[in-house]
């Protein structure tokens, strides 16, 4: 059992929480995520590394309530437990030191951009960051990145905060405007980082993004999380998340995670009883 | 007297029409008296060929002469004095090319049921007993154990016995290994399984899940850090194969493991009491010739599909899955297309619509010894489905071989064993079951379990 230590709302629908888990945070990196299972019962999610303190043995997480697990997972408070959190899985992100790397967050995916931004700054590389959100409630996490970037830029959907626009047209913007980077890391919804990768490659600037296909074991034994990387069948749980957006093919991965939408949807309708 | 009946007694079994449409065993057992009467047809014979080919010599005459004589715990201790996990196989062991391959009686009519005494055996005693809290004198020597499959617990089991405190680090959140994610409940039910880890955890075993060694923790760090004197690697084999053609990653193609994995450990036919989903539709395809394949086929079946297919590039005799599954299979209505070799999964949105195949002749034997099969120009047809499963084969995962200095591996990533003592590259450092021979037998797994944990103990006795 994995104790949670403590559980913060970030918005209307994304919490933070510290759980207990000694052999997770004494050797995860920035990029890696875990699986956890809520209850007995449970279906096995995965979840990416926000934050760790190897000392105290805890690693943080922050989720998005969408569906059946992560809204168990919301009901559960501090002092109660998770049954299974394993991990960590996946490989390190590859941090090059570059003079200046732009971070692009959507939604939720700022939490899994974050660690990785933290690192880079730790490096000595000079860092900026978009994050975007449909409205200002699902910006999340400007003051965690405040210190570690040199600009936090924040876009939404419909205006009520920061810019309005998308995430593509600030990248666009800060190009035009001069500023030059050698890298981007683009993590958040497939859509955004379909459209994040386009024009970054129009612009010429390497851009990797983090993937989230649908995951059983995260140990490459299921074969689920597959993805085509520049023509190859990858599995994303041990060649990833991270991968180079040029070569990843979004349209198919799309399609791949809504393979059972039908069953989510009625779980759902059960869930909410 | 021996009983001379030239049959087997028949084992009951629920109709095929029925379990094909439910998850509880297919096998119901043998009764007292029917283990008896089968038990009676030993001939006792002195040779004991039986025993020579059984992977881990169990007493087989000694055993079923209990048996006959009506004294089943008796029967049981014997046989575990080999054999850790006698429900298990006795219910899933290849008996045709072990044990009962060689048993006289089969000369002349069917071998003794060997598999099903063992099973009886088994079962009687565990409905009868809980498993013993024995006494054990601790000798303070900690040992790890990679992985809970049936060599890591056979492993585990003997070590403890002998006094070392024993931790085995397993990756998922159930132990069990194969036994647990891989063979479905109505070959072998999951309670069983679960049983036979209790008792393991009752010789003072301690299983740590959601470990994964290379990643939580490394081997080397498992003796620098941790003060392990001894590590025996038993990870089995798990990165499933795909074929590499064109449409494999259509929505609707798993690998046989994430299938069955769905099905028997997240046991997705409880959907949605049990919230992991699987998808099954009307027809499915399931290609490959193996116990495996021959598994995710009649899951298939269990989980609502219509038509279910074998679709295999070999023939019926080249078939690897055992003969008692393949009958079993056809019993309960899988169409078996043989000779058939998939090139192309058709889709539309997204989703398979079908599997193209080219059929096959068989040529000359291969370096396996089988007849290749060779292709039949234009003979392409298409199967119309709604789901395949690959289960063309599992290799040994990588993440161990790539995280340990000094562990030398096969170029098809098994570990390399000193095959008398199961001792691996690596000081300090043993390997046995499918991580070393690639997919193999729960048998042959448990064999190399007992290899290494002797050698393990002579070795730290001379320390
Ligand atoms: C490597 C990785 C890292 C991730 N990191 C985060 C994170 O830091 N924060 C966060 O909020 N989300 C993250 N996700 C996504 C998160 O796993 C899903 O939101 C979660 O599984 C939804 O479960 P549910 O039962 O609540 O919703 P459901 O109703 O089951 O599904 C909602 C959506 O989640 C996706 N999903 C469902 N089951 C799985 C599964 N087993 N594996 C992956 N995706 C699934 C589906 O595409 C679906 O559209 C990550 C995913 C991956 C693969
Ligand atoms: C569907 C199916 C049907 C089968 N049917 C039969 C049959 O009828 N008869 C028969 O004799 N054999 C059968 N087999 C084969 C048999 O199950 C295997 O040969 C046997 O289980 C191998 O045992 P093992 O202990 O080597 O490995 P496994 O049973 O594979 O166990 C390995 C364990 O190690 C864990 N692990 C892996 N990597 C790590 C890591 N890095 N850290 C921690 N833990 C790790 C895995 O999660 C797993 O639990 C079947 C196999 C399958 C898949
Ligand atoms: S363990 Fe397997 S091979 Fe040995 S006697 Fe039992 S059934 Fe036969
Ligand atoms: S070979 Fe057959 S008949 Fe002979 S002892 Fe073994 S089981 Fe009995
Ligand atoms: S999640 Fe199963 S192989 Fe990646």
């Amino acid at each position: 059992m994995y104790k949670i230590i403590a559980k913060k709302q970030l918005n209307s629908a994304v919490e933070e929480m510290v759980v207990h888990a000694p052999y997770v945070a004494r050797k995860c990196e920035a990029g890696q995520f875990i699986i956890l299972r809520v209850d007995e019962a449970g279906e096995r999610i995965p979840l990416t590394i926000a934050e760790y303190d190897r000392a105290n043995g805890t690693v943080t997480i922050i989720y998005q309530v969408v569906g059946h697990t992560t809204r168990l997972l919301a009901a559960l408070n501090p002092g109660d437990s998770i049954v299974d959190f394993v991990g960590p899985l996946g490989q390190p992100t590859h941090l090059a030191r570059h003079t200046r790397v732009l971070g692009i967050g959507g939604g939720v995916g700022a939490a899994p951009l974050y660690p990785q931004i933290r690192a880079l700054h730790e490096m000595g590389v000079a860092c900026d960051v978009i994050l975007g959100g449909r409205s200002r409630e699902f910006v999340i996490l400007e003051e965690k990145f405040a210190p570690v970037v040199e600009n936090v830029y924040v876009t939404t959907d419909d205006g009520s905060y920061g810019e309005k626009g998308v995430v593509t047209d600030k990248l666009r913007s800060l190009v035009a405007s001069g500023v030059r980077y050698d890298e981007i890391i683009a993590i958040g919804p497939l859509v955004m980082m379909k459209f994040a990768v386009l024009a970054a490659k129009e612009l010429g600037i390497p851009t990797m993004v983090s993937l989230n296909p649908i995951m059983i074991d995260g140990t490459g034994m299921c074969g689920g999380c597959r993805v085509t990387v520049g023509g190859e069948t990858k599995f994303a749980c041990v060649d990833g998340p991270d991968f180079d957006g040029y070569l990843v093919d979004f349209d198919e991965l799309m399609r791949r995670q809504g393979m059972y939408k039908e069953e989510e949807n009625h779980i759902c309708k059960i869930g909410r009883g | 007297m021996a009983n001379m009946s030239p049959k087997k007694v028949p084992i009951p079994e629920q109709e095929p029409q029925v379990r094909n449409r439910n998850f509880q065993e297919v096998a119901l057992g043998y009764t007292a008296e029917q283990a008896i009467e089968e038990a009676t047809r030993c001939l006792q014979c002195k040779t004991r060929p039986c025993v020579a080919g059984c992977p881990v010599n169990v007493p087989i005459p000694e055993f079923i002469q209990e048996v006959a004589a009506g004294n089943f715990d008796e029967a049981y201790r014997i046989i575990t004095r080999e054999n850790r996990l006698p429900a298990v196989c006795g219910r899933v062991c290849p008996q045709e090319t072990q044990c009962e391959e060689v048993c006289v009686r089969g000369k002349k009519g069917e071998a003794v049921a060997i598999g099903r005494l063992e099973r009886f055996v088994a079962d009687t005693w565990m409905a009868g007993h809980q498993p013993e809290t024995p006494e054990i004198v601790k000798k303070g020597i900690k040992v790890a154990v990679v992985g809970s499959g049936p060599a890591g617990i056979t492993c585990a089991g003997e070590l403890a016995q002998l006094g070392y405190d024993v931790t085995i680090f397993e990756a998922l959140h159930a132990p069990g290994g194969v036994l647990m994610y891989g063979i479905p409940e109505f070959r072998l039910p999951k309670a069983l399984v679960q049983r036979e880890i209790d008792s393991i955890r009752k010789l003072g075993v301690e299983i740590v899940c959601n470990v994964i060694v290379g990643r939580s923790i490394t081997i080397d760090e498992l003796f620098e850090e941790e003060g392990f004197a001894a590590v025996f690697v038993g990870s089995g084999a798990g990165l499933p194969s795909f074929l590499r053609i064109e449409g494999e990653n259509l929505n609707g193609v798993y690998s046989a493991n994430e299938f069955l994995t769905r099905s028997n450990l997240m046991k997705a036919y409880e959907f949605p009491k049990s919230p992991t989903p699987v998808r099954v539709g009307k027809r499915v395809a399931v290609v490959g010739g193996g116990n495996v394949a021959m598994d995710a086929a009649r899951t298939a079946k269990r989980l609502g599909a219509e038509e279910v297919y074998i679709v295999y590039r070999r023939g019926e005799d080249e078939l690897p899955a055992r003969a008692e599954e393949v009958h079993h299979a056809r019993e309960e209505g899988i169409i078996f297309k043989l000779l058939n070799n998939p090139v192309k999964v058709h889709g539309e949105n997204g989703w398979v619509t079908g599997l193209e195949c080219m059929e096959m002749t068989l040529g000359e034997p291969d370096a396996s010894g089988r007849r290749r099969p060779i292709a039949k120009e234009g003979s392409n047809f298409v199967i119309g489905l709604d789901t395949v499963v690959v289960a063309i084969g599992q290799s040994p995962n990588p993440l161990i071989r790539q995280t340990t200095p000094g562990l030398e591996t096969e170029r098809w990533g098994g570990i390399i064993v000193n095959e008398e003592t199961m001792k691996t590259s690596k000081d300090g450092v043993y390997a046995g079951g499918d991580v070393v021979t690639g997919a193999a037998t729960v048998i042959l797994a448990m064999g190399a379990g007992k290899t290494a944990a002797r050698a393990i103990h002579e070795a730290l006795e001379k320390r």
